[in-house]
């Protein structure tokens, strides 16, 4: 928080929202659905939560009244921001067959302008990660390209950590320190807003703020250092990389006798991005669209090979899993793939531990 | 390959279409847009995705030709490959690529270059041999090691016979499940003709393609004879669903086999392969 914020009080966020709508934007927020916190879209402040905290632990997800007026005082929902980039299920192009052969045909779908509002610091840092992989590639992916140019980011510092989060050990939150249009903190009273690019300087210029006291900076500084405290530490990156020379240590059998391969973590991660490609034929017999759709290492067949499995059992794909996850992502992409939203921690079914776990692979005691 | 859309393919029409074994079979491509055509290169070892109408994508390592006469093997052992055996000439397709690394023929001018290859995924090594037959004078001596299960399984047995001939080249053969040995050919796994080799192991750039465990083996053989590592190297396979390095599905350790692959140094792979699960 280098330059000096803007306040403005509680009332004023359902201005916020509709100077975003009128600027052309849909905009997507957090929204209860099914006892938890998902980014849907929104029409006005009124479908944002209000007054809630998440409880999260392994294997446990429960959303309780706080006592408060605020909006975001809670540290993350089931889904992260990736659907809105990376698609859980794109259409890439479609193919006509007629008397003179097959006619393939991209399948662009315009983009809606779309406006994301509490996007936390872990999620901004997967978003950078998301841009590496789909964008600095070799092949940039137009796909992503489309929706990501599209975005515009409200994100909002934490000023509540679950006891599953862990981004202050992987250096990726409480605080947001870039890639955002807009950044909040939110007080008890209010919020004090930054500007990150010149289309969140145009949307603060349309918004009446004042010049924020000593004491509500202070607030602040103090809700994020409280949020800094967290339960749960990875190790260092460079230790990371110490899980490819422990392939064969027994705590890998031992997590694959508890894990379901359900998929669930990957799913919730938002830095994964595996996917299969599907072929969809019209009934007609005269079309065929080929789409993406998300996949897991945990599916059987992510490693089919004719003839073979390169991962025949749980064993082989959890340590897929975590090896990709924290290891080899930083040959990949020059750090750990782990933003340390904990995540996949509290969606695991049987309570799988992932910082737990790479400890016990490391050694290492907390 | 389309700079603008990585995952949209060109329409190709089958010109030839060739039997080559009950389940193998080779297409000649033409890409019917000209232009596509004309532009079209690759290097051996690279793939395409060929695509089926309606049934999906495969990945295909590309033999030999250009892009108004583009050759690709294929075995029919898959739901996409098996599909595509029905196919006639003058039925169209979907190519995209060409995609990944090569072989290093380029690096490898004036040195002895070794192949050896198991079982009929061939397809990749089959072009580079090829290559450097057409252009022997560029290279020092030419071994071909090839093992199979069965000798009426051996595909290019044909151009053995030729390739037998040039000068400064040997063709070493072996079957692993024949029980009755037949001339010119060993019994055995590919480990019995390394012996029989005859290469500067100081000069020399090792290709090879086959099953992982094959490859291992073999690899770690010719190191323990002498051929430095990063001249061995090795073409491997995975799933690949995409071919740009986005699906994940090829990923091996860290690397893409897709992009950073399907041809690596041994060295690269090395840790990996002694593994199972990568
Ligand atoms: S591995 Fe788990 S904690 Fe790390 S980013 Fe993915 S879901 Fe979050
Ligand atoms: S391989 Fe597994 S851990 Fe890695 S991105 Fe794919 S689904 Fe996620
Ligand atoms: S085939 Fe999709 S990443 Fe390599």
């Amino acid at each position: 928080m280098a330059e000096v914020p803007r306040y403005f009080p509680r009332a004023r966020l359902a201005e916020l929202i509709s100077v975003v709508q009128r600027a052309g934007f849909r905009v997507i927020g957090p929204r209860v659905d099914q006892g938890a916190l998902v980014y849907r879209e929104i029409d006005g402040v009124e479908d944002l939560p209000q007054g809630l905290t998440d409880e999260q632990a392994p294997g446990h997800y429960r959303l309780a009244a706080n006592g408060t007026q605020r909006h975001f005082s809670w540290a993350n929902g089931m889904s992260a921001i990736k659907p809105f980039v990376y698609a859980p299920r794109e259409r890439l192009w479609r193919v006509d067959r007629d008397t003179h052969g097959i006619h393939f045909r991209p399948l662009m779908s315009i983009a809606p302008r779309t406006a994301i509002l509490g996007v936390r610091a872990c999620d901004l840092s997967a978003l950078i990660l998301n841009d590496a992989h789909f964008l600095r590639n070799l092949y940039p992916d137009p796909y992503y390209r489309l929706r990501r140019e599209n975005l515009l980011l409200i994100a909002v510092n934490c000023s509540h950590a679950a006891s599953t989060c862990f981004c202050a050990s992987t250096g990726d939150g409480p605080e947001v320190s870039g890639g955002y249009d807009l950044l909040l903190n939110e007080l008890e009273e209010g919020y004090l807003v930054h500007s990150g690019s010149p289309s969140g300087d145009e949307i603060l210029q349309k918004l009446a703020t004042a010049r924020p006291s000593r004491r509500q900076l202070d607030q602040a500084r103090h809700q994020l250092d409280a949020c800094r405290q967290q339960q749960r530490a990875m190790p260092p990156a460079p230790r990371l990389t110490g899980l490819m020379s422990r392939l064969d240590h027994p705590s890998w059998d031992a997590v694959a006798e508890q894990c379901l391969a359900c998929g669930n973590c990957t799913a919730v991660c938002p830095t994964c991005f595996c996917h299969r490609e599907v072929e969809a034929p019209a009934l007609d017999g005269q079309s065929s669209v080929h789409r993406r759709d998300w996949d897991s290492c945990f599916n059987e067949d992510h490693s089919y090979l004719v003839g073979m499995l390169v991962r025949p059992d749980i064993k082989t794909r959890y340590r897929q899993w975590m090896t990709h996850k924290l290891a080899t992502w930083q040959e990949q992409y020059g750090r750990s793939g782990c933003v340390g939203c904990g995540r996949c921690t509290t969606w695991c079914p049987v309570g799988i531990d992932f910082v737990a776990q790479a400890r016990r692979v490391l050694e290492d005691e907390a | 390959m389309s700079v603008a859309n990585c995952y949209l393919p060109w329409e190709a029409e089958i010109v030839e279409r060739t039997q080559e074994t009950p389940d193998i079979f080779t297409w000649r491509l033409r890409f019917t847009d000209p232009e596509i055509a004309r532009q079209y290169t690759f290097q051996h070892g690279q793939f395409n995705m060929l695509y089926l109408y309606g049934v999906g994508e495969v990945a295909i390592s590309v033999m030999s030709g250009d892009g108004s006469s583009l050759l690709h093997t294929i075995r029919a052992v898959g739901r996409v490959t098996q599909a595509m055996m029905d196919l006639r000439v003058g039925d169209r397709v979907g190519v995209r690529g060409p995609f990944g690394r090569g072989w290093p023929l380029f690096d490898a001018r004036g040195q002895d270059i070794v192949f050896v290859t198991a079982g009929l995924g061939c397809a990749p090594v089959v072009s580079s041999i090829r290559y450097v037959v057409a252009n022997r004078p560029d290279y020092g001596r030419l071994v071909i090691m090839q093992s199979v299960r069965y000798r009426h399984e051996a595909l290019w047995a044909p151009q053995y016979d030729a390739w037998r001939g040039l000068p400064d080249t040997q063709v070493l053969l072996t079957s692993s499940r024949d029980k009755t040995r037949w001339p010119l050919w060993e019994l055995g796994r590919v480990g019995v003709l390394l012996d029989q080799a005859d290469y500067d192991k100081n000069n020399c750039y090792v290709m090879m393609c086959g099953p992982d465990q094959m490859l291992r083996d073999t690899a770690k053989t010719l190191i323990e004879k002498g051929v430095p590592g990063p001249r061995v190297f090795v073409s491997l396979e995975r799933n690949m669903q995409c071919a740009v390095g986005h699906c994940g599905h090829c990923q091996m350790g860290g690397k893409f086999v897709c992009k950073d692959g399907p041809v690596f140094p041994f060295p690269e792979v090395a840790a990996l392969m002694e593994t199972e699960g990568f």
